[in-house]
């Protein structure tokens, strides 16, 4: 009988113990941010798109142009406000040579014009991604996205938000400067 | 009464107004999975609506994709294997079975059959016990 009871108490403890791994794992998610989305382009080659580029009317921008070697696509618009308040720590890539190329999405040629005329360019070639499409590609949600490609082409990471100095020096630099992958 | 019908009309031909105001597709088979997918799909920037319901930029972006997907014959499978590779499977509001899903599928079913298995043991188990004498 009382050997019964203890399996009884054991059984009605199943039900407890998997409600708290519930709780836990709610519990986790809770804490996290729902706008971010995690990439499924991370670890595969990046896609694909041949636009204008924006300050070079007759010329198009594709992954061929990227110069060799790790990059950096910033996705941005001058309705964007997040691309406003990450303007000056591009601006201080940009002079210090990084590698970052832009995407303009969603944007108007002569609103996205005078956004660089008035605040400066820190790209060294931004294409034009008037209609989104280009952006779909890349799982584009929202501006501004940073994307991190290393030498071989593959998407390492995927950044929402505006970039600054701590991601960038947690992320972004190891493999702009080759060191991990 | 009449009052009643007449707002829960105005509803109606709200919701109606849907906002993809496109003709229909060319056959009847391509318009329903087009339909099918836009209640489907999650619009990503207004995450708790679908992309028949959003009328965000992106979500008008998306729409005309899946369109044009549908339109040049694409299948369900293909619409959604194109939204998967690009934005996971968060843009699905009925995520497929997976490794990485199988918990989300299954738990809350096997939690039930865990709970319903202990009350079905204890009942058994005091049914079984004497009739204690009151007091």
């Amino acid at each position: 009988m009382s050997e019964g009871r203890k399996r009884i108490r054991w059984v009605l403890l199943l039900p407890c113990a998997v409600l708290l791994v519930m709780v836990y794992f709610f519990g986790v998610s809770l804490g996290r941010d729902p706008s971010l989305v995690p990439s499924p382009l991370i670890g595969r080659p990046a896609p694909e798109f041949s636009l204008p580029e924006l300050l070079d009317g007759n010329a198009t921008f594709s992954l061929r142009d990227v110069e060799e070697g790790p990059w950096m696509l910033n996705v941005w618009a001058s309705w964007c406000a997040g691309c406003l308040v990450e303007h000056e720590f591009l601006m201080a890539l940009g002079r210090a040579g990084a590698p970052l190329y832009g995407l303009n999405w969603k944007d108007g040629q002569a609103d996205a014009m005078e956004w660089l005329e008035l605040r400066g360019n820190p790209y060294r070639a931004i294409a034009v991604d008037a209609d989104g499409r280009a952006g779909i590609d890349w799982g584009v949600y929202g501006a501004p996205e940073t994307f991190l490609i290393d030498a071989d082409g593959i998407v390492q990471h995927r950044h929402v938000g505006p970039l600054d100095g701590a991601v960038f020096t947690d992320v972004f630099l190891p493999v702009l400067q080759g060191e991990s992958q | 009464m009449k009052y009643l019908a007449a707002a829960l009309l105005t509803l109606v031909a709200v919701t109606a107004m849907a906002v993809d105001t496109q003709a229909p597709l060319a056959t009847a088979e391509q318009q329903s999975l087009y339909r099918k997918l836009l209640e489907e799909v999650r619009c990503m920037v207004c995450q708790n609506q679908n992309l028949a319901d959003s009328n965000a930029p992106l979500a008008q972006d998306m729409r005309r994709e899946l369109r044009r997907m549908v339109e040049e014959g694409a299948s369900e499978a293909d619409v959604k294997q194109f939204l998967l590779d690009r934005y996971g499977d968060f843009a699905l509001y009925r995520p497929r079975l997976a490794p990485h899903t199988f918990l989300l599928w299954v738990g809350p079913g096997v939690i039930v059959l865990l709970s319903l298995g202990a009350v079905a043991l204890v009942i058994r188990r005091r049914m079984r016990m004497p009739i204690p004498d009151e007091d």
